[in-house]
């Protein structure tokens, strides 16, 4: 189970926000193409940061709470799920707090 | 460079994104301050949990020292700066489609694909 952990927090995260999408219908999951082209700076900056700081010894991941699986550069294969992950989440969120208030966000075109 | 002056440059470099190169202007909105308070307690959960079981073991000497649930606070503008970077993406793509959309309208030709 311990080798779980990691991954079993991005599931929880996946699960959590999940219902944005299935009861509040806010449609990111659906626009899934556009969320795509949208997390790509994010995705590029974020792992690049994180392959420069297991370079420079600034973290590393422990081998007990992770698959064990690491990509080129050190970086486990949860690491670079995180940065979909996460990014989804706060998309979701983002959506709902306009579902919810009706606040604009300067790009309803 | 250490992880704590990265995460002030990450932090005034997606200001800059957001304010004058993507001009979305998303740090002058509620939406995405309330977004950000929502997003904010659930790292600071999950971002706990990483560190509190050791998931993520960090270089001290890296570190200004401080931590808040575990993690150190360089994590906070880590954080910010990967939500902020994601939602200025995220606004800059919807707008371009919305406004291609409504050029379609207005001009009564075939409206742009929603994606």
């Amino acid at each position: 189970m311990g080798h779980l952990t990691y991954l079993a927090l991005l599931a929880g995260c996946l699960a959590v926000t999940a219902p944005l999408e299935l009861v509040l219908r806010v449609r990111v999951y659906a626009r899934w193409r556009r969320f795509l082209v949208a997390v790509l700076p994010e995705f590029v900056v974020f792992v690049a940061w994180v392959l420069y700081a297991i370079a420079q010894g600034h973290w590393d991941y422990s081998a007990a709470r992770t698959l064990g699986v690491r990509l080129p550069g050190g970086i486990p294969v949860e690491e670079v799920l995180f940065f979909l992950v996460v990014p989804l989440c706060a998309v979701l969120a983002f959506e709902a707090v306009r579902k919810v208030t009706g606040w604009t966000a300067g790009d309803e075109g | 460079m250490s992880y704590s002056a990265l995460a002030v440059t990450a932090v005034v470099a997606v200001l800059v994104v957001d304010l004058a190169v993507l001009r979305t202007r998303l740090v002058t909105r509620r939406v995405f301050w309330a977004t950000y308070a929502i997003v904010l307690v659930f790292q600071l959960l999950m971002n706990g949990v990483l560190t509190g079981l050791d998931v993520v073991v960090y270089d001290p000497a890296t570190l200004w020292g401080p931590r808040i649930a575990y993690a150190p606070v360089e994590d906070l503008l880590f954080g910010f700066a990967m939500v902020t970077l994601t939602l200025a993406s995220w606004a800059a793509v919807n707008r371009r489609a919305n406004t291609a959309a409504r050029r379609g309208r207005d001009t009564d030709t075939r409206r742009s694909s929603t994606r």
